[in-house]
């Protein structure tokens, strides 16, 4: 049988077809337009706001309403946990070794215990949602970042669920959700704030320890708060620019 | 020239080669990177909207008093002025978007008062506690106490 293409010819077609296809391909997307959905026209302006989150360590009552209400409002499976409770007993000989408990995340409450021989308080946890935060520099995929309204949050479509940031994370802030194995973590309730309710967090807690703040209106009481206490992020030394402020933290707190 | 472009075909069959991957390069990119990817920082910008569109599950205070404005006045005058109704009868959206069908939870104050009351060193010095056993003798806290306004 008569061949009507030798192996050059069909190399140099194949050559031709993919450059032209790839440039077709091209210009038919720009001619598409994008496929992004559009922005909702609202008036949330994301530069316009700086989240964070203030804690008052005095006022919790360690009910555990957060960790309740956060995970009915996230759907966080059981056992894992976006915010959670610990509470803390440091005894006068060791106070650089306190002992922590937190069952269930503190969800249910704590059973009581009376141990008068320690200080002993509740402190409560999420994620810090840093400024400038470990586990967006560790993420391979650009899966997690820092929204321009200053809230750590995850694409899950794009998460590979390689868990670099859980381990970058030095608050322990981060899961990889079983059902999905792409990881998971406080959005400080973005779908939340974005519509000018507060997070389910601070909605529920009886004693207003918890407090959104944003750190760009000039009418937050966050600025209030913070000129007229004593504040602390926890693990400064670590310059991760953390943005969950503490009211008269212990130095034992880790 | 034809000497020149004739000795140095192997080079411009090279560069040919490298402008085709270029472009295939381009392509594949054009192809398989998001649009919005890089709109705000390294990450896909379209995924803020994406989250943003999660529905709620906690209404919010300010949604309960539209219709409870009796029960927000009782507690506005007492020691629970501070408490969002959700604190107690958990997450409502949906009740607040389908009152009829959809009830609000009525937690029971035998075991919700204590989750906050119950005395614990761990809790502020301030904050007032009972020891249940020694308090209540039995009784259930709503038989003395309006969870509304607890104050006898």
């Amino acid at each position: 049988m008569e061949q009507d293409m030798n192996r050059r010819e069909l190399l140099k077609d194949t050559g031709k077809f993919v450059i032209l296809s790839g440039a077709a391909r091209v210009a038919f997307k720009t001619m598409q337009g994008e496929t992004v959905p559009e922005p909702e026209k609202d008036k949330y302006k994301a530069a316009e706001h700086w989240w964070g989150m203030t804690i008052d360590i005095d006022k919790c009552i360690g009910c555990g309403n957060c960790v309740k209400a956060c995970a009915a409002e996230n759907g966080v499976p059981d056992g894992y946990f976006r915010t959670w409770v610990e509470r803390y007993y440091v005894s006068d000989d060791h106070p650089e070794k306190p002992e922590v408990d937190s069952p269930n995340g503190g969800m249910n409450g704590f059973p009581v215990m009376d141990r008068p021989d320690a200080k002993s308080f509740f402190v409560p946890k999420l994620c810090n949602h840093c400024a400038d935060s470990p586990c967006v520099q560790a993420c391979p995929v650009g899966a997690t970042f820092e929204s321009p309204d200053g809230v750590v949050l995850v694409d899950q479509k794009y998460c590979v669920g390689c868990r670099y940031c859980i381990q970058a994370c030095p608050y322990g802030c981060r899961y990889l959700d079983p059902r999905k194995n792409v990881v998971d973590k406080c959005t400080l309730c973005y779908h939340r704030i974005t519509k000018g309710l507060t997070t389910a967090c601070v909605e529920v807690c009886p004693t207003a320890s918890r407090q959104l703040a944003d750190f760009k209106n000039p009418n937050d009481p966050v600025h209030k708060f913070m000129r007229e206490n004593h504040v602390e992020v926890l693990k400064p030394h670590l310059a991760t620019g953390a943005k969950t402020y503490y009211k008269d933290l212990d130095g034992s707190v880790r | 020239m034809q000497k020149i472009l004739r000795e140095s075909g192997h080079l411009v069959r090279l560069a040919l080669v490298l402008a085709a991957g270029f472009l295939i390069f381009m392509a594949v990119r054009a192809a398989i990177v998001p649009k919005s990817f890089g709109q705000y920082g390294h990450y896909r910008g379209a995924v803020l909207e994406e989250i943003r569109a999660k529905p709620i599950s906690f209404a919010g205070r300010a949604t309960c008093e539209v219709c409870h404005d009796e029960v927000a006045k009782t507690k506005s005058e007492g020691k629970h002025a501070g408490l969002g109704c959700e604190a107690c009868h958990g997450p409502s959206a949906a009740h607040t978007e389908d009152p009829t069908t959809n009830h609000a939870f009525k937690p029971n104050p035998a075991t919700l008062c204590v989750r906050c009351h119950e005395a614990d060193r761990a809790r502020p010095k301030t904050f007032p506690q009972v020891t249940s056993k020694d308090h209540a003798n039995g009784m259930s806290c709503g038989d003395c106490h309006k969870p509304h306004s607890p104050k006898i």
